[in-house]
Formats: C-alpha cells, structure tokens, sequence
C-alpha cells in the first residue's frame, strides 16, 4: 500500500507546489493521502531550506522520512531542479525499509527525467505518460502486499 | 524527591532484601574487610577523593575508551554480599573487596592479622572472586610508640609473600591518610590510581562476563519457553550498572537494543512468525493511563514486567519512560519529543498489528494522556526560551494530542448541538475508567494531562474549551514556524468542529484560508473537498450569493460524482426559480464556472457591417453544467464608440481584411487549476557576455532571463484567485440577446443577430446569463472582441485596366460604383459628357457585374448605353445598398492636336553633347495627355470630373540635312510604347503658304512596321524655283494601328507632328585641302603639311545677312567672319594661327582661301580637322551695346560660351588661359567683338568626313597605333 506523489517545483513563481503526478494505490482514502502529502511539503520546505545552508555539492536528495503519522510514513526526496517527490507508505508496511524507499525514489527520479527528456514535454506541465504510468505501477505493484 | 530512593538506603544494612533496585544514589559496591574503625577513619577522604580524576576506561568489543569518574559505596564485608552461583544481579555485586589493616607489629600480623586475611582470602576463592586489595595503613605515631618495630616494610612483605603471589600490586599502602603532609598526600594518588584501575579492571571483567551471559540467553530466544521479560530484566540490570557508571549512552543503548528486539518481534509476528511470550502481551488493554515520566524509574510497570503481567502498553510505556529519563540525562530532550511520537504511532501500529482488543477511544486517551505527559516532560526540564525554539520538534505532539481529543470529543458525543446521549455517557465511563486514579505524583498538579483529559470529557462545554485552547495553541505553533499548511489542516478540523458546533460563522475564515492555501497551490482535490465544506457554511450562514458561486464552482468539479455535482446544480436552479414576492434582488455571479466562452465567430467574418446590414455572432459555450440547464436570456453587453478611423469603415478596408476567418478564441483560465500558470509570459533568455574594459577579454558571460520582473512578481496576497465577489454588471443601451435556450452540458453554440444602426465602433464587454434570479456574468471579454457598423458615401471610380492608356487606340477602362447607402433604382444613369478627342466605345453586350461589399458576386447584367452627340448614358442595373457595381467600357483617345516640335530644335547640334543625359530621359518616357470627363451620378445633383492620362506612343524629331545648295528634312519618329504599331500615309506638308516649294519624298515604302522602342526615319528634299523663304512650316503626318490586335476593326489614327526649320539656305560652302610637303607624295608624320581653306560664297545678299557684321562700300557688300580650324581627335598639330577673321564680299562665288601649316602626329588616314565659321560681330554693334545684362549672359550662354567651351575642349594649342581673360574682359562690359554661329544648314562643309593618307615618317623607330 503505498501512495506518489511528484510535485512541481519550486521555481514556477505562480504556482508553487502543485502536484505534476499524483498516484495513490488503493485510491480509496485518497483524500486524506492528498491532505498528507500537501501537509508533507510544510517538511520538505523546512529541510530544503535547512540544506541550502549546508554544502550544496554534497548534498543528498533524499530527504528521509518526513514525518511519521499514525497510519502513514512520508518519505520525501527533492531534485536540484527542486522537483519534490514524495512517497507514503502504510505504516504497517514493514518491507520497505529506508534502502527501498531511496531505490524507488532513484528509479523515479530516472523516468521523471526520462519525461523532462521528451520535447514534447513541456516543463512544469502535469505528467500523463504511460510510460511513467507503468513504472510507477510496477513499483508499487512490488511493494504492495 | 523519590520514593523509590528509599530502597537504596537499605542496601548497606543487609542484602537480603532482594531485589535492589537501581536508583540515583546507587554507586558500584566495593566490600572493606579487617579493621573496620581504620576505615571508617579514612571513608571521609576515601569517598571524597575517589570520583575526584577521572579514569580512563578501555573497553572490550572495540567499544571507544571512556573517561570515567568512579564513585563506590563502601559495605563492610559479609560473605553474603558475594554473589552465590548463578546470580545475575549485577547491581548488587561487588566489584572490588578491600582489605584494611594498620598492623605494624610482626607480632600481632602473625597473630591475628594474617589469619584474618587468609580467612577472607578462602571465603573471595569459594566465591571466585580475585577482585581483592589488601591496604596496609602506616602511621608515624604508632611507630614511635613501639621500638623495637620491625622496618615497614616487613610487614608490606609479609604480606605480599603470603597473599600475592605474583600479584604484589593486590597489596598497597597507605602513609599518613589523616596527616596533610606531601607525604601523604602522594600515598593518597597512589592509591586512589590502583583503585580506580582495580575497579575498573573489575568492570571490564565482570561487565563483560554479564554480556556474555546476556548475549547467551539472547540466542536462546528461538527455544520455547524463551521469555522476554527475563531478558529484559537481565539487560535492563546492565543499562542500570551503566547509568550508574554515568554511562547513559550505553545505558540507552540497551534500552533501544531491548526496545528493537521487541519491535522486531511484533513485526514477525505480524508477518505469522508468532513467539510464545509475545501472547501475553496481546492481552486486551484494559488500562490506559498514558506515560508516566515524572519518576526515573516506574517500579509499578516495572514489577508488572518482572513478573510477566505487562501488556504492551506497559512495556512500551516502560521502555519509553527510561529512555525518556536517560535522554533528558543526556540533555537531549527534543529527541524525547521526536520518539514519543514515533512511539506513541508505533504502539497504535502494534496493537493493531497483534490484532488487541482495545475498546474504543481508549487509545486515544492513551495517546493524549502520553502527549501532554511528554510535553510537559519536556517543559519541566527546559526554560521557556528553549521550548520556542525548538517547537517544530513539540509541534507534532501538539497536534497528534489536538487531533485525539477530536476524536475523543466526537466518540463521546461532545461534538454536538445537542450533547451526549446516554449511550455516549455510558462511553464516557469507561473511558474514564480505564484511567484509574490519579496518579499520586500529578495529585497535585492543576494541569496534569489526566485532569485535563477528564475536564474535557466532563462536558461539552469543558470538551470544547480545552479542544480550542489545543487547536489554537497547536495553529499558532505550526504558524510560527512556517509550517503553513499543517497549520490549514488544524484550521480545517476546527472548522469541521464548529460546524458541528453549528458555528458556521467562525468555521468560514478556517476553511477560507485553507481553501486558499490549496488555491495558490493548485491541489485539485483538496479544493474540491474544502469547497464542499465551505459551500455547506455558506449555506448555513445565509449567504446566497457565495454559497450560489460556490455552488456553481462545485457543479463544474469534475472531481466530484456526477450526483453531487447535479445536487450543486440543482441549488443553483431552485434557487433561481424561487417565486419571492417583489421580484428581489438578482443574484450575479461569476460566470467562469458556470459556463466558458470558448470561442465567438462573427459572420460577415471581418466583422465589419453596413448600416442596415445584419451582423450574426455565434457564440461556443462550454457549459460547465452536468445537467441541462434552461436560460431565460444570455446578453451581451456591447459599448458603442463613434469610429474616428473612418479608414475601417471603408469598402476598401472591407476588402483589404478579409483575411480573417471571423473566429476569435479565447484561452480560459480555469481558476484554481495548474494550467493557469500557462498563462505566464515565456522566459525571455538573453545571452550576456561581459568583457573587461581595459583588454576587452571576456570576464562573464550568462543567461539573463530580462522579464524576470513579471515572473518573480510577488503573489499578491490580495489577487483573489477565486473571483467570488466584486462581479457588477455593466449598464449599456446596446445589447445583443438571445432569449429563452437550454444550455446542454458540454459545447453550446449561441447565435445571435442584430441589425446594424449606427455606424461605429461595437465592443463587446460583458456576456450576462440570466437564469431566474441568477445571473452569470462574465465581466470582461478578453481579447478585446469589436465589430464595426460603417455607412459608405456613394462613390464613381474609373480606372484603365492597364497601367497606362495609350493614345490612339482602344482600350479598357474599369467603372466601379460603389453603391454605399444609395439604393440604384431603375433608370440610374450615369451621363457622361462625351468629348471629341475621346470617344466612349461599348459592346451592346457588354456587362455589368454586381457584387455585394464584400467581393461576392451577386448578380449580372447586361448594360445598356445609349450615346447622343453630347452624351453618353449608361443606365446602371438595379442594386441594393453596400454594393458594387462593374463594368468595363472601351476608350480611345484621338491624339488630334500635332505634335509641335520643341523650340530648342535649332539649338540641337549645338547642345547635343550637353544635354544628352537629360533629353535620353526625357525621351524615355511618352508624353502624355489627360482627358478629363465629366459625369452625372443619379446619387448626386453635382458631376463627377474625371481625368484619364493617355501615354502618346511615339515620339518625333526632325533634322535638317544639306548637301551644298541642296536640302532634306529628315523626320525620325521613335515607337516609345510596348506594342508594335503599322505607319502609313506619311506625309509632309509645307503648310505655309510657299506654293514655290516642292517637298519630294525619298521614302520607298509607304507602309511600315515600328517596333517598340525602334525608330524609323523619313526624308525629303526641298526644292525650290526661286528664293526660299527665310523660314519654312512643316507638317509631319502618318497613320497609325497597332499590328498585333487580330482585331482588323483598327481603324488607322493619324499622328501629326509640327516642326519650323529656319535659315536652311546655304550661304557658304567651306572646303579643306591638305596637300604634303612639296616634292612628297604623302604626309608624313612629324612633317609639316599645308592645309587650305577655302570658303565660298554661295549666294547673293540676302535677308539674312543683314545684320551687324554687314558693312557696305562702293555697292559691294562685305561682312566678316570669323574661320577656326579645331582638331578634336588631336591628329594634327595646327602651326600658327588656327584661328582668324576675314573680310568676305557678300556675292556669289566670292572665295577666301586660307593657308596654314598643320602637322600629322600620327600614321594612318587621318580625318581632316575641323574648319568652323562664325559670324563676326563688331564691337560696336548698337545690338550688343543695348543688351542687358540678362540677356547678354544668356546669349553669351547660347552661342559665344558653349564656342569657347568647345574650342577649349577641342584645341589642344590653344591655352585656357588666354580664353578666360577674353571670357572676363567680356563680363567686364568692355567692348569685345562677338561671335555668332550660323544655323545649320548656312554653311556647308563640302570636306566633311574626309581623310588623308599619312605615312610614318622614316626616322620614327616607334610605330605608332592608336585605333580610335
């Protein structure tokens, strides 16, 4: 059980933090996955921030977990582009350990970039490809029991 | 301050009381044996120098070395003391066994002393223990007393011999300890040092040990019967030893080691891999009176643990509890914060996950219970500076806490108009029940978390005074820290709260500034479902027009069922056919949501309409409705301006913009989604090099983004992305309506149509829906939507269809009546004055083509004409307003007036060379004519005058031509048009009236073709009986058709051309001979020849003679010319004078001769040069003298100074300069003689043209060659 987001990055001066791809698997409760994620990026904000001190070569992408509430985990992850991707997982959810969670944060992060790669892309639009679709199925499809 | 540190206190009477459990003042045991009063002696010192240095400790499993300050409670020994097999207490086994004796008497030693020690040696072996020291105590005064002592060190000896074999260092003493001296001071360290180390070595031995017991019984965990509350006293013994070494690291470690361990259990056993022991703690929870942190330790869960009754709230509650106290040791309280909330989700998770049964609510009290107990944990151990700074680590709990009691309050019915019912109550009850009592360390707390959490479930108002002290606290905290959207998501569930509360009033501002939040943020779902609610408060509060515009906003959410979206609708509508009495006030929303304008098309599709014309504008809704929705009226306001660019309210411009299909889109901007940041310009990126001034290398170079003001501008706060209110509606006469229609869900396309009144400039503003009482509007159209209402002055235009007319033959021209607001009627005509050089032609079956004004062809007909003497009348076809009328009639002009040759004709030869450039201009283009005619239009009582410009296509000079007494006209004409046109008839006439004249024509064909741009040339001879006039009139006349027409109707036009030749008569004939050197067959270069000139008077005195230079003596009559010999190709070398006046008689065959010597500069046949003759004028010529100064310059100008300028140009000999003075002297008004030319055709130079042979001198080496 484990719910994507991606959101936008931070640089679009108008609207900031809106979501580019949002998945949640199952989609029941999906609002409050949506809430959850929205109310997520208060801590993605405050990490980024705390990291723009720190050195900005080495820095890790992965933002670890975000914050635990009673039913969900947060993950969170951030491109230098200041892409935001976030994941939560069912707390009850035991396989996914911290290295897992950096795994498919990487994997996303490789087809996300694999989208900014199509011209016909445009940046900052939401996302409908299939092909990320798939990936982002496959992933879930892995960890859910 | 603790209870439990009572039990300390017992330890060093008797240890026999098990179990001895740690607490702050416990200190590693260490047993004194021997002589008890000695010790006591020394303790004071002993317990206050020992933690004095820290020790370092080195420890085993590669753990990192400690600097350890060591403290020991010093118990006299007892042999129960010594752990007995199998024991694992740790706290309460000794360390290090010391045995004391200040025996200085070899005596006694051998006595008493030794037996003692070997005694209690025996007992430490039974019990294996080799942590001993034996303390010898020497003291000075006690040496005085006995002489015959035995040196000290005897006794030291002694007793190392018998006891320490290979251990001398287990023996060590102590000089003096009561006695400030260096001394002892130094026998102190020395101790004190072994001490430590001793101890030490015990820890690290016995330490180790227990670990290696402990690691053991770990492995045993998989075997049945396996039992983790066993365990976990036995590592918890080990997290006691360190906390008591000061080590709380390492005493923390084992709690998380313990607390991992059992994690890990629960996980297995979620995953089916269940243990034994781990039921028992699947118990159902029956108490849940949260953490307790106050006290280090919880003996009560502690024992439950011990004696394997804990549920897992009593264990985790536990396990947290000391490692809340070791982390606030540690002064690491935020890392409190931070696991407690992670425990307080993982103990929900694991009860969950072990599938307990918990009555409902009771983990939420638990939860709550534990969050306030944490917090004010915390707040206990840190100053208030401290806790604001660090509230993003509290804020968690702040909220986990607010959110529980929401729970709390909704389960037990506290969340309620109406208040809890009984079967609430009785929740109530059980809840409170299975908090127990009070706590006796809170007893006296006001604020403790349990009298909170009873307060608020008292009652209904209490629930609601804590839950909003909560909520508002937990706000403001996420506020502070910037944690804005968690802060919304409290706000939210407040507002959830008091809608509940039915406070709609103060519900709104939360849900407002969430829903805002989510705005800004582009969170479609999160709008969708903050809107529901918000749409419920407005509902509530009574406010139509927003719930309306809500309403509407939800009805298009395609995020929502197809049923609620309908429900939305459906209020909208009710709303809308309310009947109130006195037709209230209309409710105007926004529109976007409701319906968008998608696109508008305008038929006629520029959008440019006549008076009277109609105008349709079809609209593309897209109705944003799930449900069909009826529509009394859609209107578009429309602002009316009077156009000031007539320009667009022309037929041209009509004609000119078409280009335009009519259709305007437009882009909607769906508010409170993404896409509107499409709407943000584009990146406007500019590569920037920078170079340094000084050498102009590059020192930066980069993108610059130059609209980065328009894409960092701040988000105003107030830019209201959710237009909800503000929309007025614009008041206009003009308006375009459309009544009664159903919009369907999806595209609607709207038409409508309006009749065009007055002329102007129409923009559409605003598009206003009118359902029932509702109206939709959108406030501005953009991009800005116009059309145009012109009114047209009736208007004639005649053009040629070619570029130029040309005169002489028939061509067409284009009539275009553009009809404007005239209406023709039948028996419009148009009356044309006919003129006699330009004939109007028409075909009986020629047409005229209607079209409407904007180019489409509409109707054709024939026309008729009918032409009288004076006029030409063309009836018009009938046409309506805005139209165009076209036809073509045929023109010709009939070039009637000659052509008059141009007075400078004489001048031609003279100015040839000069003014060529301008007259091949001139001569490039046709002349032309205009012919104007006049029209009466039926629309107005005043003509219309036209001009048409016909091009003459040919172009005629004349030359006269003499040959000695004998003369010809030669006429050129020059064909300067594009077409090929057929001459015939050429003729010339005399017309003056000289019957005497005869013109014979020397042309062969009387029909000949001129090409375009070609020339042809005519000649005729003169001839004459008696004398000639001194001027003779010409007429030149020849017909004319253009050969390439297949057309044979051409009917031939005459071209005339008028031309005067004056002074044609030759007076003198001058002739040049150039004979060789005498005795030379040839010229020769370099060697002079003679030339001669002869000239010869061809006539008698005539007319024209008579001038000036004539002089008259004895009846002969002489006048005097002037002679110029000019080489201008500089051939010959004039020697001398080239140049003289003669005398010559004026009668017939008079000859003056004149010789000069002339030199051939080159070989070859050689033109002769030039011979020129002038009149030569007296100085004192009454002519001269009367001239003005104008006149004299501009005669100067036509003859005497274009000679000089020749004569300059030509005569290689002559100087300038010489010329110039005479030219000045002239300007000057003196005297000077003049000269005048002779037309042409007076003197005939009978050696034009002619050559002689010269050879190349013998002695000229260099053959010269110049071909010219």
């Amino acid at each position: 059980m484990e719910r994507i987001a991606l959101l936008s990055p931070v640089c679009s001066p108008r609207l900031q933090n809106y979501p580019l791809y949002i998945r949640s698997v199952p989609t029941e409760n999906e609002l409050k996955f949506h809430y959850t994620v929205h109310t997520s990026l208060d801590v993605v904000d405050e990490k980024i921030s705390a990291m723009g001190k720190a050195l900005v070569d080495q820095r890790e992408l992965y933002l670890g977990l975000l914050y635990p509430t009673e039913d969900y985990k947060v993950y969170g992850y951030v491109t230098n582009s200041k892409v935001k991707f976030v994941m939560v997982v069912d707390s009850s959810n035991t396989a996914l350990r911290d290295n897992e969670i950096r795994s498919m944060f990487r994997k996303l992060h490789n087809s996300y970039t694999d989208i900014m790669c199509n011209p016909f892309y445009n940046p900052g639009d939401c996302i409908h490809s299939r092909a990320f679709d798939n990936m982002v199925t496959s992933m879930m499809m892995q960890y859910v029991k | 301050m603790d209870p439990a540190a009572a039990v300390a206190a017992e330890e060093e009477e008797g240890s026999e009381k098990p179990p001895v459990i740690y607490t702050m003042e416990n200190k590693p045991i260490v047993t004194c044996a021997g002589d008890q009063n000695l010790f006591t002696s020394v303790y004071p010192m002993l317990s206050q120098q020992l933690p004095r240095d820290p020790m370092e400790w080195r420890r085993s499993y590669g753990r990192a070395p400690k600097m350890i300050h060591l403290e020991s409670n010093f118990v006299q020994f007892k042999e129960e003391l010594l752990p007995k097999e199998g024991n694992k207490a740790l706290l309460t086994f000794p360390f290090l066994h010391i045995y004391w004796t200040e025996c200085c008497d070899t005596e006694v030693y051998k006595a008493t002393v030794k037996d003692d020690i070997t005694k209690w040696q025996n007992v430490l072996k039974v019990h294996s223990s080799v942590d001993w020291l034996i303390v010898v105590v020497e003291s000075d005064a006690k040496k005085k007393n006995k002489t015959n002592i035995l040196p000290r060190t005897s006794i030291v000896d002694k007793i190392r011999n018998d006891f320490c074999n290979k251990q001398s260092d287990r023996c060590v003493v102590l000089s003096d300890p009561l006695k400030d001296s260096s001394r002892s001071q130094e026998s102190w360290n020395a101790f004190l040092t072994k001490l430590r180390t001793l101890l030490l070595m015990s820890f690290t031995k016995n330490l180790g040990k227990f670990e290696d017991d402990m690691r053991t019984l770990r492995e045993k965990r998989t075997e049945p019967g396996w039992s983790f509350c066993e365990y976990f006293m036995v590592q918890e013994e080990l997290a006691f030893v360190f906390e008591m070494l000061q080590q709380f690291e390492d005493a923390l470690v084992q709690y998380d080691e313990l607390d991992a361990l059992f994690s890990q259990y629960v996980v297995n056993f979620g995953a089916g891999d269940g243990a034994n022991w781990l039921t028992f703690f699947c118990q159902p929870v029956r108490s849940w009176n949260g953490l307790i942190l106050r006290k280090p330790i919880d003996m009560e869960k502690r024992e439950l643990i011990q004696n394997q009754e804990a549920t897992l709230l009593d264990l985790r509650s536990y396990l947290f509890s000391r490692q809340c106290t070791l982390l606030i040791f540690l002064q690491r309280p935020w890392e409190v914060s931070q696991r407690a909330l992670e425990l307080l989700h993982n103990c929900v998770q694991e009860l969950k996950l072990l599938e307990v049964s918990v009555p409902p609510g009771a983990l939420d009290c638990w939860v709550f219970l534990s969050c306030l107990e944490v917090l004010q944990r915390i707040e206990g151990c840190c100053d208030r500076a401290q806790i604001d700074a660090n509230v993003s680590h509290t804020v968690g709990l702040w909220s986990y806490a607010t959110e529980k009691l929401k729970s709390l309050g909704y389960l037990c019915g506290l969340v309620s108009e109406k208040g809890p019912n009984s079967e609430d109550l009785n929740r109530t009850v059980d809840l409170l029940a299975g908090l127990g009592a009070e706590r006796p360390e809170t007893a006296n707390t006001a604020q403790s978390p349990y009298k909170k959490l009873k307060e608020a479930l008292s009652s209904v108002e209490t629930f609601e005074k804590h839950y909003l002290d909560l909520s508002h606290a937990t706000i403001e905290m996420y506020t502070n820290i910037g944690r804005i959207r968690s802060a919304k998501l409290v706000g939210k569930d407040l507002a959830e709260f008091y809608m509940r509360k039915k406070g709609p009033q103060k519900a709104e501002v939360y849900l407002q500034g969430a829903l805002k939040t989510y705005l800004a943020e582009g969170w479609a779902l999160l709008i969708t479902h903050t809107r529901k609610q918000l749409a419920e408060c407005q509902k509530h509060l009574g406010q139509i027009e927003n719930y309306l515009q809500t309403s509407s906003l939800l009805a298009a959410d395609n995020h929502l069922t197809e049923d609620e979206r309908t429900h939305f609708c459906q209020e909208i509508l009710n709303f809308a056919n309310q009947q109130t009495e006195g037709q209230g006030e209309k409710v105007i929303l926004s529109m976007h949501s409701f319906a968008q304008l998608k696109t508008l098309h305008f038929d006629p599709p520029n959008a440019v309409v006549h008076v009277g014309g109609t105008l349709s504008v079809e609209l593309t809704l897209l109705s944003q409705m799930p449900i069909p929705v009826q529509v009394d009226q859609i209107a578009i306001n429309v602002h009316f301006s009077i156009e000031k660019n007539s320009y667009r309210k022309t037929a041209e411009w009509l004609t000119k913009h078409k280009t335009s299909n009519g259709i305007i889109s437009f882009s909607n901007e769906v508010v409170g989604f993404p896409l509107s940041r499409n709407n943000l310009p584009a990146l406007e990126l500019y590569e920037m090099y920078e170079r340094s001034p000084s050498d102009n290398s590059l020192n930066t170079t980069g993108i610059i983004c130059k609209n980065v003001h328009m894409l960092l501008r701040r988000q105003e706060s107030s830019s209201s992305l959710e237009m909800s209110s503000g929309v007025t509606l614009e008041d206009g006469a003009h308006m375009l309506k459309c009544s009664n229609l159903i919009l369907e869900p999806g595209i609607n396309r709207i038409t409508f149509r309006t009749q065009a009144k007055e002329p102007g400039t129409y923009t559409l503003r605003q598009l206003c829906m009118s359902v029932g009482k509702v109206q939709f509007v959108l406030p501005h159209i953009y991009p800005i939507v116009q059309y145009d209402v012109y009114s047209q002055e009736p208007q004639l235009k005649v053009e040629p269809l070619t570029d130029s007319l040309l005169a002489g033959i028939p061509q067409k021209v284009k009539f275009t009546v553009t009809t404007g607001h005239y209406t023709m009627k039948n028996g419009d005509t148009l009356q044309l004055s006919n003129a006699d050089a330009m004939p109007i032609l028409y075909h009986p079956e020629s047409k005229a083509v209607i079209y409407s004004n904007t180019r489409e062809r509409v109707s054709q007909s024939t026309l008729t004409i009918q032409s009288s003497e004076k006029i030409t009348s063309i009836a018009l076809p009938m046409a309506p307003a805005y139209h165009v009328i076209e036809f073509e009639l045929e023109v010709m002009y009939l070039p009637s007036a000659p052509v008059v040759a141009m007075e400078r004709e004489n001048l031609i030869n003279k100015d040839l060379h000069r003014k060529s450039k301008e007259k091949q201009k001139a001569d490039n283009c046709m002349a032309t004519v205009d012919q104007k005619v006049t029209i009466d239009c039926p629309w107005s009582i005043y003509s219309t005058i036209i001009a048409l410009t016909f091009s003459i296509p040919f172009n005629a000079k004349h030359s006269l031509l003499s040959a000695g007494k004998r003369k010809y006209v030669q006429v050129c004409v020059q064909n300067m048009s594009e077409l090929c046109f057929e001459l015939s008839e050429n003729n010339l006439k005399n017309s003056g009236n000289y019957t005497d004249l005869q013109l014979v024509p020397l042309n062969s064909e009387s029909q000949q073709l001129i090409y375009s741009k070609q020339s042809v040339f005519f000649v005729w001879e003169l001839k004459w009986m008696k004398e000639l006039p001194p001027s003779l009139q010409c007429q030149f006349l020849f017909s004319f058709c253009p050969v390439t027409s297949e057309e044979q109707s051409f009917s031939l036009k005459p071209f005339i051309y008028e031309f005067q030749v004056e002074n044609f008569f030759t007076l003198y004939n001058v002739k040049a001979e150039i004979f060789p050197p005498l005795g030379a067959e040839y010229c020769k270069t370099g060697s002079l020849c003679s030339l001669e000139v002869s000239i010869t008077r061809l006539s008698d005195l005539l007319e024209v003679d008579k001038d000036e230079a004539l002089t008259e003596s004895d009846g002969y009559c002489t006048t005097k010319l002037m002679y110029e010999v000019v080489d201008n190709s500089s051939n010959w070398a004039v020697c001398g004078k080239s140049s003289g006046v003669i005398s010559m008689p004026v009668a017939a065959r008079a000859t003056h001769k004149v010789h000069m010597e002339v030199m051939p500069l080159f070989a070859g046949y050689l033109p002769f040069p030039d011979v020129r003759l002038y009149k030569y004028l007296p100085h004192h010529s009454a002519h001269s003298m009367q001239l003005d100064a104008d006149s004299w310059i501009e005669n100067d100008n036509l003859s005497v100074d274009k000679n000089v300028d020749d004569q300059a140009d030509s005569s290689s000999i002559r100087s300038r300069g010489s010329i110039h003075s005479t030219t000045s002297g002239e300007h000057k008004g003196l005297p000077m003689p003049r000269l005048q030319s002779f037309s042409s055709g007076q003197v005939f130079n009978s050696s034009t043209g002619m050559q002689i042979l010269v050879i190349p001198s013998k002695d000229d080496h260099v053959l010269e060659v110049s071909v010219t």
